[in-house]
């Protein structure tokens, strides 16, 4: 196959394709055809993205109308006097997502490192694997054993680090309940910390592979050890990639909605103690929209508008940071 | 670039004893935190998979994977025979759906409009689009759809398949972009037209790589709940009409029964999810032997 091409692009450079293409009549409606039938798989996305905002928008009208800015502002969700609020529930979004982000972090560079730095060659396919298959567990999954095995052995777990830190100032209340339950922002923060590892980790390795051998090798053969070359030379080169990484680890966190809903345990309040029960705005929605109509489901509506916007501004920031990134790598 | 090793001796030092005490301690200590960060991921995975198997392997049977699934939730016994038809009916019908279009997207974005603004607006997309909650998709599949036609599978899978579209894109354009040129311009130079060029020399070439990312594709929305809770509701006996009346998939049953507190549908419960995750898995593995095949044959 190899000769066969070589023979064939040999002779002087041929003419432009599409030029040729052009004079020679038969088949050139295939060619359009084909060409509008692409057209319309790559439109495709950007139909959808706008019947998104648009259909969810306008059923969620009716309970932006009633609400105004409190509909964002209060926390005062009380569906059967027509009363919603939902500050309370995005509280507990951001809550569980930060946990996550501070837990699968530092794992998720470890691991990349670990990839890109550490193993052996024939070590690196395993493991790329390996987390592959951590991120093809179905949420589902994830949600029936944390419900099922990991609440119950918690409150104990949780009471004994409460009891350690209990004089602390700030973490005294952080690692605190209002009771302290197993189900509870704690416990959707470390599941969801668990389902965002891979595509962080997939996310900060593509940026360490990038990085220059040429650069590393320098930084060695100055006498650094190998701690010391990534700290020169890996993790300057990919601070816009690893910020990127957990931008797009925030917004899966953020959106992520079945395991959550099993283990936050359903009771929105607002408050620095970590174990305590909460809400989050996609568990509302699947946990309340079976019971739901009129205005109050316009309300749960509106909620998946505010996660849609909110993800959608968050992967566009990351997007365009790994974009400019790449930019710069191929003009360098 | 910052200067290294600022304790550097003045004659250069070959040998890592040289590297003083303190420092190569320091950097073994960040090769064990390395290590044990992959150690970390792979707790929840061991644990995870290993419930899964011990406490769903006793379920598993030929009457649990076609029996129906019992009225009454709380009782016990086999049945997930609804949920593993619905399962495949509406993962595969969502892939007929998005595969198609997203290959042809693949291609516009590589072979049309590579560098356009428009195809790199459409790419930018696409990425974003990926990061679209699933539940927005259920949200959007409700408001658009189910209001107006009623749940069904068909629901299920348009949701399903507007969260497989933008990956198979990615992937696709992914995969073109490692198709020799040689192997264009020779179609080219044979009398090719650009469509035929496409359909018969690039995408063949390309195929173990696309059909690679799709099962990907397929194995991630095999096991999505939360867009079909309110698109596709659940029923106790199998429903082969995709385009009519509610359904079922093993996803939901597992929310649905895991929430119960009884020990009979926490086991049936335990039973899909092995299931699933069976599913799942293979999918994911043949997908990862694919793409080694193609890796091996392109030398990337």
């Amino acid at each position: 196959m190899a000769i066969d091409t070589e023979l064939l692009s040999a002779p002087p450079p041929a003419p432009a394709p599409e030029h040729l293409g052009d004079q020679r009549p038969p088949g050139r409606g295939v060619d359009r055809a084909f060409r509008i039938l692409a057209f319309a798989g790559g439109l495709a996305v950007l139909v959808i993205l706008v019947l998104i905002a648009y259909s969810t928008i306008s059923k969620a009208w009716p309970a932006f109308q009633d609400e105004g800015l409190s509909y964002l502002t209060s926390d005062n969700w009380d569906p059967a006097h027509q009363a919603f609020g939902t500050l309370a529930f995005s509280f507990g979004t951001l809550v569980i997502s930060l946990i996550a982000l501070v837990v699968a972090v530092p794992v998720s560079i470890g691991i990349a490192l670990f990839i890109t730095e550490v193993a052996p060659k024939w070590m690196r396919r395993p493991v790329v694997t390996m987390i592959d298959l951590l991120a093809a567990v179905p949420s589902v999954v994830y949600g029936l054993w944390a419900l099922l095995v990991l609440v119950p052995a918690l409150p104990g777990f949780y009471q004994s680090w409460h009891d350690l830190f209990a004089g602390v100032p700030v973490l005294g209340t952080l690692f605190d309940g209002n009771p302290i339950a197993g189900k509870a922002f704690m416990t959707a923060g470390i599941v969801l910390a668990i389902m965002i590892i891979p595509i962080v980790t997939a996310v900060t390795r593509e940026t360490f592979a990038t990085v220059p051998q040429s650069q590393k090798d320098a930084a060695l053969a100055m006498g650094a050890t190998r701690w010391e070359m990534i700290r020169a030379a890996v993790f300057p080169h990919s601070r816009s990639g690893m910020t990127a990484g957990i931008l797009i680890g925030l917004g899966r966190a953020m959106g992520e909605t079945i395991a959550v809903a099993l283990v936050i345990g359903s009771s929105p309040q607002i408050t620095a103690k970590l174990f305590s029960s909460g809400d989050a705005l996609p568990a509302v929605i699947v946990n309340q929209f079976g019971e739901s109509t009129d205005t109050y489901q316009a309300a749960l509506i509106g909620m998946g508008v505010v996660l849609f916007f909110l993800t959608l501004v968050i992967g566009m920031i990351a997007r365009a940071i790994l974009a400019r990134s790449e930019k710069k790598l191929g003009a360098a | 670039m910052s200067v290294v090793g600022m304790g550097a001796p003045s004659r250069p030092s070959i040998t890592r004893s040289n590297a003083g005490g303190w420092r190569s301690a320091k950097s073994a200590i960040a090769t064990g935190l390395i290590i044990a960060s992959l150690v970390i991921a792979m707790i929840p995975l061991v644990l995870i998979v290993g419930y899964v198997i011990v406490r769903g392997i006793d379920s598993i049977s030929w009457t649990f994977l076609t029996e129906d699934i019992p009225i009454l939730t709380r009782s016990d016994g086999p049945g997930m025979g609804p949920a593993v038809v619905g399962t495949l009916m509406i993962t595969g019908a969502a892939t007929v759906m998005a595969v198609p279009l997203g290959v042809l997207g693949g291609i516009y974005l590589n072979e049309y409009s590579a560098r356009t603004v428009l195809g790199r607006f459409v790419r930018f997309l696409a990425e974003v689009m990926t990061g679209v909650p699933s539940i927005v998709m259920g949200l959007f599949i409700y408001s658009i759809w189910v209001l107006r036609f009623g749940v069904s599978g068909f629901a299920g899978a348009l949701a399903l398949g507007c969260l497989m579209l933008p990956v198979v894109i990615r992937t696709t354009e992914e995969m073109l972009k490692l198709v020799d040129a040689d192997l264009r311009q020779s179609a080219y130079a044979l009398g090719g037209r650009k469509a035929g060029t496409i359909l018969r020399v690039v995408l063949p070439a390309a195929a173990p790589g696309i059909v690679s990312g799709a099962l990907l594709a397929v194995a991630r929305a095999a096991g999505e709940t939360a867009p079909l809770l309110f698109t596709i509701l659940t029923v106790n006996e199998t429903n082969t009409n995709l385009f009519h009346g509610p359904n079922t998939t093993l996803s939901v049953q597992i929310f649905r029964n895991a929430q119960q507190v009884f020990p009979g549908p926490q086991e049936r419960a335990w039973g899909a999810a092995l299931t699933l995750i069976a599913i799942v898995f293979v999918f994911t593995l043949l997908s990862r032997g694919l793409s080694a095949l193609f890796a091996r044959k392109h030398r990337v």
